[in-house]
């Protein structure tokens, strides 16, 4: 287990040399997306013949967001400043696995380099970060206050109004945001080891062993 | 009790940015019997780091400030409309100052009401009792908490749980074992054996409110509630599951009576943060406390 410090955007080889353990200090810019937000970039961007005109400018703007970027798995609490600019006030992760039917193919065709968010994903998303080279990178669920204070500045919001505030997109930029790599490249997730560990007590103590 | 709504707001903002006593001395406890430098031990590094931060800036625990709960206790008399009405607009107020996250979505189009009001939200139980206090009583319980919450019907099959307390106690582990770490365990669990599927996930949440130090009346109840704790945390899931010493903080059980055909086990899992506030008007005094203060 290592720590490693990062700056997006990432290189394949970044992602590469790390592995399921390693704590990572991300800084950078990242788009938070969550439930709205996969079922929208599927359905609009992905599984389409033709992306609608009125979405084509968000269209490319995500595009060039998100390459060699993340998304985030969080539904801020925001304040508005003076001025009309926005300020994250508590940000942890929210539960990622609802994401699970759509994240593969973000991360394919957005070019992601990786997903964070919290309790761990799917093979799907677990064999796509193998094929393209991103990882699953854990934050502490519910460490809202600490996480915000490592978000510097709310660079843009997008779907603000058709989504609400906590499923809206949060373009961020983010100073040594702390994570620990839970799924990898490699194929390896900290979360199928636990939850097989865990399987085999709960025979012992069900008795159904 | 004419205009209550600035100390609602104050039970709010309380209940959304600062954890009670017994529940941090629970998580820093958590935080020493694992290893230093493991991850589970950054999670609880981290986790407390935020808990002093969230109090220090009076921002958020969490981002998930959850379904608000309302258990009020109110003297014969009161206008307990009048006092919906007042807590409302607290909620409005307090989701305005950043102290909750919008979060009433109308299931039907997907609109977010942007104030935290909307068809059964918050949450609201108005009991009239003895005394001339007002009690008010607030649970925030996220959204990734309540996804892995759950109701079993015995007899259950495939894990050999009958209709008595050992059957109890085998499904309440598969619940901790099914929630793995997504309901941001460590957790505490309220289960309710017994009622119907309404009434025995109502009862489930209300033995959230218990402080974590005490002990069933029931010793039978008391003896399971020991025993899952510590089989709880033998599943090793550890906090956010990254594998670990604490997997549960707390188990606190009740029982209702049943109908003869129905034997229902409400599992309510509370995340680490675990917020909850209480507020008491005594004349013109307003009195805040949490738990372990």
């Amino acid at each position: 287990m290592a720590t490693y410090n990062l700056t997006i955007p990432l290189s394949e080889a970044d992602v590469r040399a790390l592995h399921v353990g390693d704590t990572v200090m991300l800084t950078g810019v990242m788009v938070t997306g969550r439930d709205a937000a996969h079922k929208y970039m599927v359905e609009t961007f992905i599984r389409t013949d033709a992306v609608p005109e009125s979405e084509q400018s968000l269209y490319e703007e995500l595009k060039a967001l998100l390459k060699g970027s993340m998304v985030y798995h969080c539904g801020p609490v925001v304040r508005q400043l003076e001025g009309g600019r926005w300020a994250f006030v508590a940000a942890g992760p929210t539960t990622s696995i609802r994401e699970e039917p759509y994240e593969a193919e973000v991360i394919e065709h957005f070019g992601l380099r990786g997903v964070i968010g919290k309790g761990g994903m799917g093979p799907n998303t677990l064999r796509a970060c193998q094929t393209h080279g991103a990882a699953y990178f854990h934050a502490v669920g519910g460490a809202a206050s600490l996480i915000a204070n490592a978000v510097k500045e709310v660079v843009a919001v997008y779907k603000k109004e058709a989504f609400g505030v906590p499923e809206a997109f949060w373009v961020i930029r983010v100073e040594n945001f702390p994570v620990v790599v839970t799924m990898d490249s490699h194929g390896q997730s900290i979360h199928s080891e636990v939850e097989a560990a865990s399987k085999d007590v709960l025979a012992r103590l069900v008795g159904t062993g | 009790m004419d205009n209550l709504r600035d100390s609602f707001v104050e039970l709010v903002r309380r209940a959304s940015t600062n954890l009670s006593g017994d529940v941090e001395a629970a998580l820093k406890a958590a935080r020493d019997r694992e290893s230093p430098g493991s991850a589970a031990a950054g999670a609880f590094e981290a986790i407390l780091e935020n808990v002093t931060l969230a109090r220090a800036q009076s921002t958020p625990v969490c981002q998930d400030t959850g379904t608000l709960i309302f258990y009020v206790h109110y003297p014969m008399g009161a206008h307990v409309r009048a006092l919906q009405a007042q807590l409302e607009e607290a909620v409005a107020e307090a989701t305005a100052r950043s102290y909750l996250r919008p979060n009433a979505v109308d299931s039907a189009t997907g609109k977010n009401s942007g104030n935290n009001l909307g068809g059964g939200m918050p949450v609201f139980h108005f009991t009239e009792w003895e005394s001339d206090v007002l009690r008010i009583d607030l649970l925030l319980k996220g959204g990734g908490c309540e996804n892995v919450s759950t109701q079993y019907k015995l007899p259950d099959t495939a894990l050999k749980a009958g209709r008595d307390l050992d059957g109890v106690r085998k499904v309440v582990l598969d619940a901790v074992y099914q929630a793995q770490g997504k309901g941001c365990a460590p957790g505490v669990l309220g289960v309710a054996i017994g009622g119907d599927r309404g009434t025995g996930y109502v009862f489930a949440k209300e033995q959230l409110f218990r402080p974590l130090g005490d002990t069933n009346p029931d010793p039978e109840l008391a003896a399971l509630e020991e025993r899952l704790l510590r089989e709880c945390n033998e599943l090793g899931i550890g906090p956010m599951g990254f594998g670990g010493r604490t997997t549960v903080f707390g188990v606190k059980i009740g029982a209702y009576h049943r109908l003869p055909a129905c034997y229902f086990v409400s599992v309510a899992y509370m995340c680490w943060a675990h917020r909850r506030a209480r507020l008491e008007i005594r004349g013109d005094e307003a009195i805040f406390s949490q738990e372990g203060d």
